[in-house]
């Protein structure tokens, strides 16, 4: 007893001693911060909407080619490490660390390799729901070209290819301008800005096909091949375009490495949460009241980027059924993660979705979810290549079990058959498009189970029983031997028996 | 599950009427992958690019290394098809291969796998419309059933009797900010109703060009309801940057 209370009276001098001083435990309570809310003064791509003068003399007037030899004097480490201290990640989908894949084109002694060495630029925008590069292609074309320079230095290549898909002719044209342009001026070509580097820059348009924007399917099609992405390893950075050390790399990730260099790496890593830092441009389509493209700090507030550029969701934001932030290959989300999801890479891929392109795909009570997810397993099967057999095969059996589904001719059980093929064909193949063509179906039934069940179960009141693969047991003559397999005479089960 | 590949819409005849051995529904891609000689695409057609699209060919043969001149075939069948009234024939294929000095079957095969190649002839107008999902929820099933009964109730895939219209259903074109879209030719036509859509193909069919871009005014993807970006004048050169590049 006595024991006791000495230890609880020092329990108390300890506690009044912490009051105090704080001991090495306690951590000071980080300071909130909002994100979102980036001023004009910070938005890299001014010429967005195409309002100014897109040529040479509108571009320098934006500050575009603004002592870029004094960049390129800087030399290629330089360049490189105000990426890697940016903490830019690559904006094409799969957010790798820009920095860190340029300098893989810096090894050691790569002074020895006396191949030519090639900077490719991904501008085949394909993915359903992404327009943002079309922005910068028309818009800011000069951003690119110069991005291409001051990356192709930082990787000490000798050209650069830019691949723009065929159904861009516009923007095509306008990109071709800005090379000749460019060239004309001695900003590219053998003394590039009057710095002794020789690039030159070269526009290659592609002639439709989304599987083109992998990136060695990319490298086989400026080959003059067809478009059927490589096995890895060999990575590009060793064997890429015509055997040559290459780096494939999105239209934003170049475009925005001239203005990082100029204004510091600190400003560009001032926006966004630690490791998700930048600006991006977000392209919102879909069911909301002004779809737009938009470039906004990372890391803003999902909702916010909603209601602030788009006008909102078209009948309020309670008439939302579920958004797809990042292009159609991340599943989508529900409402109730829309509300709380940041956009950037980090927190949407706690949602279980992905930032992808940044292509906001907005959906309102009005749209049949179903209908939505299997119009994308039409698109893949379309634009599967046809190489690996699980993605070539799996794309036609998603979208023919998909089609079923929107009309609820089916049987309750071949939702997780179809899960378990999902499963099947994603990882299984050379490239990303089966694990593309895999999540968004993956996540409709996460979040939207009971719907497509509720449509089974109302198909199966009008119609009767319904077999595995669509036939009707209505149909099948008892009298031929039909296989016990096929589900005709199975018990339709109460929800949640499965 | 082997019933899984058949058609969407299952015949309704009872099961003992035919038992063939298979049930699987024949399944054709856009087009057929191969070949078959007719009057009008034979390789006994001559085809030669003219002086002006062969100074661009040997143009866009110079930007790639001497030795893998066939980098160019995709630029080269697009000039190609754009010359051959916008699709490919055998000849324009065969004429490409000696043009390289590579063999013809490695041209047939990017021929078959780009899908903006056409290997049977089209209208003048060739009328692209998007229904990826993204255009599908901003009502292009509206769009493509306006434009197909406003050219006399063809199907997606069917040129009109005038030969002025082919239509077909294509997967995105990279323009969701502004759906729903229809594509005519090289040119985007945005942010479309089923009216604007009819206006846009009487004027095709008068032979006039009508504006491309956004149908409702607004211009590019901007936001429709004013701006909520990019309100101010561009900063200039060297402003708010480091010391060292002002």
């Amino acid at each position: 007893m006595l024991k006791a209370s000495s230890s609880s009276s020092r329990a108390a001098a300890v506690l009044r001693n912490r009051t105090v001083k704080r001991g090495f435990a306690t951590v000071a309570d980080p300071p909130v911060r909002r994100y979102g809310g980036l001023k004009d003064q910070d938005r890299i791509f001014t010429n967005a909407y195409c309002r100014h003068d897109f040529g040479l003399k509108g571009a320098k007037s934006r500050g575009d080619w603004h002592k870029t030899k004094e960049i390129l004097l800087k030399g290629d480490s330089w360049i490189i490490d105000q990426i890697k201290a940016s903490g830019l990640r690559g904006r094409g989908g799969a957010g790798f660390p820009s920095g860190l894949k340029w300098s893989f084109m810096n090894k050691p002694n790569w002074q020895a390799d006396k191949r030519p060495r090639y900077l490719v630029v991904n501008a085949d925008e394909g993915e359903p729901g992404t327009c943002k590069d079309r922005e910068i292609l028309r818009g800011d074309p000069h951003k690119l070209v110069e991005g291409c320079l001051v990356a192709g230095r930082g990787m000490n290549a000798n050209a650069a290819y830019i691949y723009i898909r065929g159904e861009f002719v516009q923007e095509a044209n306008h990109l071709s301008q800005a090379i000749a342009e460019a060239y004309k001026d001695g900003l590219l070509g053998p003394n590039a800005c009057g710095s002794g580097y020789a690039f030159d820059v070269y526009v290659h348009r592609g002639a439709g096909a989304y599987i083109c924007g992998e990136e060695t399917a990319l490298i086989e099609s400026i080959e003059g091949k067809q478009g059927k992405p490589r096995l890895k390893p060999p990575f590009p950075a060793d064997v890429g375009l015509f055997g040559c050390p290459t780096t494939v790399a999105n239209v934003e990730t170049v475009a925005v490495a001239p203005t990082i260099c100029r204004r510091g790496a600190p400003w560009f890593a001032g926006f966004g949460r630690e490791r998700n830092q930048g600006t991006k441009l977000f392209c919102i389509s879909g069911h909301v009241n002004n779809p737009c493209v938009v470039e906004e700090e990372m890391s803003i507030p999902l909702r916010e980027l909603v209601e602030k550029h788009c006008g909102g969701v078209i009948g309020g934001w309670d008439n939302l059924l579920g958004i797809i932030p990042g292009g159609c290959s991340v599943p989508v989300l529900p409402i109730k993660k829309c509300e709380e999801v940041l956009m950037d890479y980090d927190s949407l891929k706690d949602a279980q979705s992905g930032l992808g392109t940044g292509a906001v795909i907005v959906m309102n009570k009005s749209t049949d979810i179903i209908a939505a997810i299997a119009r994308f397993s039409s698109f893949y099967k379309h634009e599967s290549c046809g190489q690996c057999t699980p993605c070539r095969e799996g794309t036609t059996w998603m979208m023919n079990m998909m089609n079923r589904m929107v009309e609820g001719r089916g049987h309750r059980r071949e939702i997780d058959m179809l899960l378990e093929l999902t499963k099947q064909v994603e990882g299984r193949t050379i490239c990303a498009l089966g694990d593309a063509a895999a999540w968004p179906i993956q996540g409709l039934m996460r979040h939207f189970r009971p719907e497509v069940e509720a449509r089974i179960d109302a198909f199966r009141l009008k119609h009767g029983n319904v077999a595995f693969g669509g036939r009707l047991s209505s149909e099948v003559d008892d009298t031929l031997a039909v296989p016990d397999n096929l589900g005709v005479r199975l018990p339709v089960e109460a929800p949640g028996t499965v | 599950m082997m019933f899984a590949r058949l058609p969407r819409r299952l015949p309704r005849l009872p099961l003992h009427s035919s038992r063939p051995i298979s049930n699987t529904a024949p399944k054709r891609s856009d087009a057929l992958f191969i070949h078959r000689d007719s009057p009008h695409n034979n390789p006994q057609i001559a085809f030669k690019f003219d002086a002006e699209n062969l100074k661009r060919a040997h143009e866009v043969i110079s930007h790639y290394p001497p030795q893998y001149k066939k980098a160019a075939v995709i630029p080269l069948l697009d000039l190609g098809q754009r010359q051959n009234k916008g699709w490919t024939s055998i000849s324009v294929m065969n004429y490409v291969a000696e043009l390289l000095e590579m063999p013809p079957m490695r041209v047939y095969e990017v021929a078959t796998f780009y899908t903006m190649f056409n290997r049977e002839p089209i209208g003048t107008n060739f009328v692209q419309v998007c229904t990826t999902t993204p255009c599908m929820l901003r009502g292009s099933t509206d769009i493509l059933n306006a434009t197909c009964s406003h050219l006399g109730g063809i199907k997606p895939g069917e040129t009109t009797k005038d030969g002025k219209f082919t239509v077909i259903e294509v997967e995105c074109q990279g323009a969701c900010s502004n759906a729903p879209m229809i594509a005519i030719n090289d040119d985007f036509y945005e942010d479309l109703t089923p009216e604007t859509t009819k206006k846009i193909l009487d004027a095709f069919a008068k032979g006039e060009k009508p504006k491309p871009g956004p149908q409702s005014g607004r211009q590019t993807s901007e936001n429709s309801a004013g701006l909520t970006s990019l309100t101010s004048k561009p900063y200039g050169p060297g402003e708010f940057c480091q010391p060292e590049f002002q």
